[in-house]
């Protein structure tokens, strides 16, 4: 992505509330336009702070902002543009559905005739045609989060910011918001900065995750690359479900590694290299669950260890079953429940091998 | 089932007593409960407050004290015409000879004479002159020549007629006497002589004064319980205790430093004077005035419109202005049109507290408030303590309860009372 094309840049952004300690480390950041991006994260990690920097709430200690190409350090919220939904809806409580959606429209002082049609054509949007007259005390937390979003849009704005909109919902309609507002963001071509502690929504809806700890994004991709390929631990422990070895490189052959896996005399790991120094170093080895075969062919991969299942879960479309492998009793392993998947009695043994490909040897992080 | 039947007919219990009944048996046993908790307070309210109120609006229509002093005269002057040219007859004057003897013997006719005096200045003393000479007399055969011969007063239709009129159990004098009128020798009614006309304008000043001082709490409690509302939970509390500093001094302290404060001779004129604002012969008069009252009593008050309006301020989340900032609204209009509307419930809160505590106070203004700077409890006390009109005094107190009644059923029809946030 080229400069131009950014919507939103974070340049060398820093942000301290104490003076003691920086929240947002160093931030460089480019939205594109139409992009849906998360800003995906633990508490505490900054991702709410720049959210809040990119609306104008918060001034940056250092660094600059571009929207549209122009700094915005120094322009006042109301004057930037940007659409926002709020953690608890931030609806006005004393207005109706319609006066909230009018709000915006009024302020900017739209004719009467053209707030109406817009306020209609939003409600319409969302799906809450009847209920304008309605207080937000009155609507389910499902509807109301329906108002916020249709008010954030409704004065048409490039750029829209969530700060966990969803957060507040059961996880039934969670879901179905989710696909909701990836529809809207897809609808209207908008450009969608989305903050969220919750990893499984920011894969389904986003373009783009950027990784938030510490201050610090730890890695910026599409959700498939997030999740196949961690750059490092802390995003492969974050993003979905992760098998980890610790251990120590005692062979490097460029694209693979060899990994002694600590306390443990069964062998050494293959994995791919990724984020690791060369022969003598520490590294965290990382593997998905699912990407385990039970019994695979002998030969037919270069890890094959045997294990005991501890722990059969049935979770109907897969079996979750806990191993004791390489001396770690916590080796999570999905077996699909297809008609034939390998059958496995607690305390039972049975190989499992994975390829070089799928364990990735990251940093040594905790 | 077998009796299922009998279920579409009347849903019982499982041993067999309609639901109906047995749920109001278990909720009868919560009331009594309730009840039982709450009577020791009910029965203090209804001994310390209710009953005195009540006694209050009886006093100041009562006038149970002719009946007592003149058993006959209120009989026989029923047949005597208010519009008569010509006094009572004999019989009339022999029950008053009666009853006077009798009240002068008890020594308890001078309270008539006193009552009456309220009405027509002079009845006090011609009862105490009557009284002394009574003593010495009997029953005579023409008691009007008699009556006459002691004070000329007792010939004059005036006399009488103000006799009948108060002649009754009941009065309206006193509530008349509040509204500054008065009744006529005729009966009519009209307002008093101008410079005689006290306690409307008092009332003007009262609510006047009341308005003022809410106003002024207002505004200048609004950006104190903003600011309170806003800053960190540790600061904000330190901040609340400054507010509520003021309490833990007495109540008499405070209006007293403020007269250290503001007299002539006092700091802030001597301050002012030092800095060359003022001339040593130009100080300004702050105090035993209206101005006095208005600042002591603003200081006083300022907790009570801080607090309510801090409570509700609270609760409103700082993402409702920001999502009016973000929506396009200058800092200003987001303010007036989303964090003031939501603040009216305190606002209310705090200026009813205010404006009704306000209406009522009596220390600050005895104090600080001179004569021009006084209220209307001001003058009930004296009518109480000093004067000992009881009657006047329940009639000002019976206005001024009705008065906060008005205002509190506007403020009902104009905000909402369950719109009101006291915490």
């Amino acid at each position: 992505m080229s400069n131009d094309d950014a919507l939103v840049r974070f340049v060398d952004i820093q942000k301290s509330y104490d003076g003691e300690s920086l929240v947002v480390k160093s931030l460089n950041l480019d939205v594109a336009n139409g992009e849906f991006l998360t800003m995906l994260g633990p508490s505490g990690s900054g991702k709410t702070t720049c959210l809040m920097m990119l609306a104008g709430f918060e001034p940056a200690t250092h660094g600059e902002i571009f929207y549209k190409g122009n700094p915005i350090n120094r322009v006042p919220p109301h004057k930037r543009g940007i659409g926002m939904v709020f953690q608890n809806y931030a609806l006005f409580p004393h207005m109706t559905v319609a006066e909230n959606l009018a709000f915006p429209l009024q302020v900017r002082d739209m004719s009467k005739s053209e707030q109406e049609e817009r306020v209609n054509r939003a409600l319409d949007m969302v799906e809450l045609g009847p209920l304008g007259d309605r207080r937000p005390a009155q609507l389910s937390g499902g509807q109301q989060q329906r108002v916020a979003v249709a008010r954030s849009l409704v004065f048409d704005p490039d750029l829209v910011l969530m700060d966990e909109p969803l957060g507040a919902l059961d996880k039934n309609l969670r879901e179905k918001m989710q696909y909701e507002i990836k529809h809207i963001h897809e609808n209207l071509g908008l450009t969608v900065v989305y903050v969220t502690h919750d990893q499984s929504e920011a894969l389904t809806m986003s373009n783009r995750i950027a990784v938030f700890d510490d201050g610090i994004i730890q890695q910026c991709a599409p959700p498939e690359v997030l999740y196949e390929k961690p750059d490092n631990a802390f995003c492969a422990n974050f993003i979905g479900e992760n098998n980890r070895f610790l251990g120590k490189v005692i062979e490097d052959n460029g694209d693979t590694v060899k990994v002694d896996i600590d306390n443990n005399n069964a062998g050494a790991v293959v994995a791919k290299k990724v984020n690791v120094g060369g022969v003598g170093d520490r590294s965290t080895l990382s593997l998905r669950p699912e990407r385990v075969t039970v019994n695979p062919e002998p030969g037919s991969l270069p890890n094959i260890f045997e294990g005991v299942a501890e722990e059969l879960i049935y979770l109907g479309d897969h079996i979750r079953t806990r191993f004791t492998v390489l001396g770690h009793n916590d080796f999570i392993v999905k077996i699909p429940n297809s008609a034939d998947h390998a059958h496995l009695q607690e305390g039972g043994t049975a190989n499992i091998g994975w390829t070089a490909e799928d364990c990735r040897a990251l940093d040594p992080s905790d | 089932m077998a009796d299922a039947e009998a279920e579409t007919e009347l849903i019982t219990t499982a041993d067999g007593i309609p639901l109906k009944q047995a749920l109001k048996k278990a909720l009868w046993q919560r009331k009594k409960t309730a009840l039982l908790l709450v009577s020791p307070l009910f029965l203090f309210v209804l001994i310390t407050f209710l009953i005195p109120i009540f006694d209050m609006l009886t006093r100041s229509v009562d006038n149970s004290i002719a009946g007592e002093q003149f058993p006959s005269v209120v009989v026989e002057i029923q047949r005597w015409d208010l519009d008569s040219s010509e006094i009572p007859d004999e019989t009339t004057f022999q029950a008053l000879f009666k009853d006077f003897k009798a009240g002068a013997e008890r020594k308890t006719i001078s309270r008539l004479g006193r009552r009456l005096n309220y009405e027509m200045s002079g009845m006090s003393g011609l009862f105490r002159k009557t009284a002394r000479k009574i003593k010495k007399l009997e029953a005579p055969e023409a008691a009007t020549e008699v009556m006459i011969a002691i004070d000329k007063k007792w010939g004059k239709l005036d006399t009488w007629r103000l006799i009948k009129r108060e002649s009754g159990n009941y009065t309206n004098s006193y509530y008349l006497a509040a509204i500054d009128a008065e009744k006529l020798s005729d009966g009519s009614l009209a307002m008093k002589a101008e410079d005689r006309q006290v306690y409307v304008a008092l009332f003007w000043r009262t609510i006047r004064l009341s308005i003022t001082i809410t106003i002024l709490t207002i505004l200048l409690g609004y950006p104190i319980a903003y600011l309170l509302a806003t800053l960190k939970t540790k600061t904000s509390n330190m901040l609340i205790i400054l507010v509520l500093l003021p309490f833990w001094t007495s109540l008499l302290v405070r209006t007293s430093a403020w007269i250290a404060l503001l007299q002539k001779e006092g700091v802030i004129n001597d301050i002012l004077v030092a800095i060359g604002v003022l001339n040593d012969d130009s100080r300004l008069a702050m105090i035993h005035n209206e101005a006095g009252t208005i600042i002591a009593m603003t200081h006083i008050l300022l907790p009570f419109m801080i607090l309510p309006l801090f409570s509700v301020m609270k609760t409103i989340p700082p993402s409702w202005v920001r999502a009016a900032r973000s929506m396009g609204a200058t800092p200003f209009t987001a303010f007036r049109r989303v964090y003031l509307p939501n603040t009216i419930a305190g606002i209310g809160a705090g200026g009813i507290l205010v404006f009704i505590l306000a209406i009522g106070y009596y220390i600050t203004p005895a104090l600080v408030g001179g004569t021009k700077g006084t209220l209307i409890s001001n003058f009930i006390a004296y009518h109480v303590s000093t004067s000992l009109n009881w009657g006047l005094a329940a009639a000002l107190g019976t206005i001024l309860l009705l008065l906060v009644l008005a205002l509190y059923i506007l403020y009902d029809k104009v905000v909402g009372i369950s719109n009101m946030k006291l915490g």
